[in-house]
């Protein structure tokens, strides 16, 4: 019994779903390209609320239907679905939560159930661009209250009251007047035959009464097996029958196999089979490189198998790619004029015309994913069926793909979403599962495909490598009255079209044309890039190179003007205001402005708290200095202080951060603090060590020793959150990334003020030994 | 033949002498608690305790153990609570949670050589484990907490 009871009944709009002919919705998003898809019914409401997202914009909506989501047995027992993917961001937790709480359910009678990709009956699922809470606060609450309305209309037939008598309180609806209590469990069969209620007239619960919600008073509901072992990711699926696989790709991106021997490896313990696998011709999109995979009783026999093949590959075009060359044209692209993106004023003639012109020229380097599970998928295809087991961020896009990748309805394909040992982009991209899907349709057998942490940095979609220069223009009196900006990097878009060479919308939106200083004369411009290999969506995106040039830039000022790193900040955000950059069709995030505009106050707001807090100004010891960035970045607003102690041999050691982060309403302070301390330590490795290089078309890192991340002895010593108390009814927004993009350039900043060096290139490496 | 106790139960196996523990543990016993996170001994994902020593079990061949003793985090404690665990759910640690049983399983060796751990010992022990998601803070947290008795 359930109210899941007929949800085919849904369905009808399905023939008004016209998903264009396209090959990839993240990139349809990204681009912009968005008339594609309307709104799954019954759509939500926007009149009782004081803003709209950009939810209903993204492929196949939202879906408001406890039907769908909510399930109570007759035991009590309220079973919700988690529709996104859970790569440690506590989404599984967070957004049945928020059903939980609207329904007056008692979180330790609730059961959460992964859903699996399936997009029409649950909306979309992407679980990326810091979207889950922002998109899904208002549907999640809608699914609650309409639930528990039901159940209250329910009890208001059996005891024959009107319903406006009874109310749930805590797993019961309670008729107070004759002091009668029914549990949910006893209501559930006759709830299930209640109407849903219209969306409209729902009545939502005062934010007073929340019991739950910003509360952070509930851990993770995967906490205990996560540390008892039991926790299931995609790499511990075991199904009977099934076979190992690991495959050796192509060492260059567009390259293809010549020919192969397989003789020793077959001759490996373990090892059953070497076939080749289907590669597609660069720019591949999200498809399998192809290559040679070695199939085995287990993935120790496959990978020692792989090791004795003997393999001979045509490199292709892609094969000079070179990181020293490269960063020499990106460089010189930078230093000429190229595409401009947004101008206001005249910032050629200003520049000229200023007293001092300050210029800083800043590179960054590809940077790898390495969550700590390497992509893995398990798939067993029968005939025309597939299921796959993956730890995927787009379950509804691993089934698109699989469906095309084998030639099979879309129907005929069940993704189930494991827990993500780690995402941070990468498995948006859902390459690993098609190439498991490909093993096993050949070989009519379920087959795991495990990549071993050399393939995770040998055919990452990495994160770009990019120049920002700036010059700043200073009048006699210090103030900033001209701004050019120049981005250049190879651009996601490259993966999935062939030449694509400039920053699509959504990469210019991120710290480039969004830049909210008040500045009269203002250039943004991008001059072309070409790509030489798979560019994908890290953590953050392009915020990284923008905030770290921006907010370098700034301290850069500061210094150059004699005055205080954070008044220098606060002059150039200039007077509490909402931004209108001179961008045609800016890109917010995909949310509408009217909701979530650029808004300087919120900004100068998180400067001046993290400021009090963090304490700035105060006296540090010698060797020590202080540094401070904000970014808005995922419409949220963080900014950052790290103190840093640099040794006289150039050792660096972080004794302190502070970071304060205004993220509108929000569900859950306590991991909204662990998102944060976590991208302090993510920061300081891209500002450490982060750094992927080609030669020869391939990439010269390996493993954990060459491509190095902060370790525990590493860490900052203390990491102080502040979460800005939202004021009511402002939109929730980003928590997942933002944290990110501000770290580097404080920790620079605070890098200048300890040693008087201005550290320009990532990563720092050795050059404070210098 | 091999022969191995793994958390109580002995274990036999009769293919490949130097295949890693990490893989036996994972696809010919089914314990997949212990996880694959670099193949080389770099990242402690894998980490089990061998006897009393916590051991990385991706560069530790099957015919190493033999005759041995391996605990992995199925085997630490019958309910799940042995005193790190615990202090681990208490201070909240995991965010994504797959170098968690490697972290736990490193911090339980720890505690077992020195059950008041200082700072700078509990950051040298654990600073063979990479937590990508930077949980680092809460690792150190609960190890105090968990040397403390709580």
């Amino acid at each position: 019994m359930n109210f899941i009871d007929n949800p085919g009944k849904l369905r009808g709009f399905e023939k008004n779903l016209k998903v264009e002919k396209i090959s990839r919705r993240s990139i349809l998003k990204g681009l912009g390209i968005t008339g594609g898809f309307v709104l799954a019914a019954p759509v939500m409401t926007r009149q009782a609320f004081a803003y709209e997202t950009g939810a209903g914009e993204m492929p196949h909506g939202v879906v408001v239907d406890p039907r769908v989501f909510v399930a109570v047995a007759p035991d009590g027992i309220v079973t919700i679905l988690a529709h996104r993917s859970e790569m440690g961001t506590g989404v599984r937790t967070s957004l049945p939560l928020i059903v939980a709480e609207e329904m007056e359910a008692d979180w330790s009678k609730v059961k959460v159930e992964q859903a699996h990709g399936d997009e029409v009956k649950y909306g979309n699922q992407d679980t990326d661009g810091s979207r889950s809470t922002r998109h899904y606060l208002i549907p999640m609450r809608q699914i609650g209250a309409s639930a528990r309305t039901m159940l209250e209309q329910a009890a208001a037939k059996r005891w024959n009251v009107p319903a406006t008598e009874v109310k749930a309180v805590n797993h019961e609806i309670v008729h107070s007047a004759s002091g009668r209590k029914l549990g949910f469990g006893e209501l559930a069969a006759d709830a299930a035959k209640e109407s849903v209620p219209a969306i409209e007239g729902l009545k939502l619960k005062d934010p007073k009464d929340f019991r739950y919600l910003g509360k952070g008073q509930v851990s993770i509901v995967d906490l205990h097996d996560i540390t008892t072992g039991k926790a299931r990711y995609g790499a511990d699926v075991r199904l009977p029958g099934m076979k190992y696989a690991v495959i050796a790709r192509p060492p260059v991106t567009g390259g293809k196999l010549s020919s192969f021997d397989p003789d020793a490896a077959l001759k490996v313990p373990g090892v059953e089979k070497v076939m080749k696998v289907q590669g597609w011709p660069w720019p591949s999109k999200f498809q399998p490189l192809g290559g040679v995979a070695v199939i085995a009783r287990n993935t120790g026999a496959a990978i020692k198998g792989r090791d004795a093949l003997k393999l001979v590959w045509d490199d292709g075009a892609n094969g000079k790619y070179d990181s020293v060359a490269y960063r020499k044209e990106l460089e010189e692209a930078a230093r000429k004029p190229g595409l401009v993106v947004r101008q206001e004023g005249d910032a050629d003639s200003a520049l000229k015309a200023a007293d001092k012109v300050v210029i800083g020229e800043y590179y960054l380097p590809h940077l790898a994913h390495v969550s700590m599970e390497p992509p893995v998928a398990v798939a067993d295809v029968k005939g025309d069926k597939a299921e796959i087991w993956a730890p995927v961020q787009s379950p509804g896009g691993t089934r698109e793909d699989v469906a095309k990748t084998l030639g099979i309805p879309e129907g005929n394909v069940t993704v189930n979403v494991t827990l993500l040992g780690g995402g941070f982009g990468r498995k948006s991209k859902c390459d690993f599962a098609l190439e498991a899907a490909l093993l096993s349709k050949e070989l009519g057998v379920p087959v795991k495909v495990q990549w071993t942490r050399e393939d995770d940095l040998h055919h990452d979609f990495l994160h770009t490598v990019s120049v920002e220069r700036i010059e700043a223009g200073l009048d006699k009196d210090g103030k900033v009255i001209a701004w050019r900006h120049r981005s250049v990097a190879p651009t996601i878009a490259s993966t999935f079209a062939a030449g694509a060479n400039h920053a699509a919308p959504f990469e210019l939106g991120m710290g480039l044309v969004d830049m909210p200083f008040e500045i009269a004369n203002v250039s943004c411009e991008n001059p072309e890039a070409a790509a030489f290999t798979r560019i994908g969506w890290f953590r953050s995106v392009s915020n990284i190179p923008r905030a770290f040039a921006v907010q370098s830039m700034v301290g850069e000022i500061a210094n150059a003007t004699g005055r205080d790193q954070k008044e220098t900040l606060l002059a150039l955000i200039g007077t509490p205001r909402i931004v209108k950059p001179n961008v045609k069709d800016l890109w917010n995030y995909g949310e509408p402005y009217g909701s979530y505009p650029i808004d300087t106050a919120r900004l100068r707001k998180v400067v001046e708290l993290v400021a009090e807090k963090g304490e700035w100004g105060r006296t540090v010891p010698k060797g020590h200095g202080l540094g401070i960035a904000v970014h808005r970045s995922f419409v949220s607003y963080i900014a950052t202080i790290v103190e840093v102690a640099v040794d006289e041999k150039g050792k660096l050691t972080v004794p302190r951060v502070d970071t304060a982060i205004d993220c509108g309403t929000y569900v859950n302070p306590e991991r909204i603090a662990s998102q944060i301390e976590g991208a302090a330590i993510m920061g300081l490795s891209l500002a450490k060590y982060g750094e992927v290089s080609f030669k020869d078309g391939k990439v010269e890192q390996k493993n954990f020793d060459d491509f190095q991340v902060v370790r525990i002895d590493e860490a900052p010593l203390v990491t102080n959150v502040y979460i800005v108390p939202p004021a009511p009814d402002t939109p929730p927004s980003g928590v997942g990334e933002p944290g990110v993009p501000p770290f580097a350039p404080a920790l620079m900043n605070a890098i200048f003020a300890a040693t008087g060096k201005r550290i320009r290139a990532l990563p720092i490496g050795k050059q404070l030994e210098a | 033949m091999i022969k191995v106790k793994i958390n109580g139960q002995e274990q036999s196996w009769d293919g490949d002498p130097d295949l890693p523990l990490l893989w036996f543990l994972r696809d010919e016993a089914g314990l997949t608690g212990t996880k694959f996170g670099c193949g080389q001994a770099l990242c402690g994902a894998c980490t089990v305790i061998v006897d009393k020593e916590a051991v990385r079990s991706c560069i530790t061949s099957i015919n190493d153990v033999a005759g041995r003793e391996v605990t992995t985090i199925e085997g630490l404690h019958p309910d799940g609570d042995h005193p790190v665990q615990k202090a681990w759910r208490q201070v909240n640690v995991p965010q994504c949670g797959f170098c968690q049983a490697g972290q736990i399983m490193q911090a339980a060796a720890l505690l077992m050589e020195n059950p008041k751990p200082s700072h700078d010992q509990i950051r040298e022990a654990m600073s063979g484990n990479i937590c990508r998601c930077g949980c680092y803070q809460r690792i150190e947290n609960a190890i105090h907490l968990a040397s403390m008795g709580v």
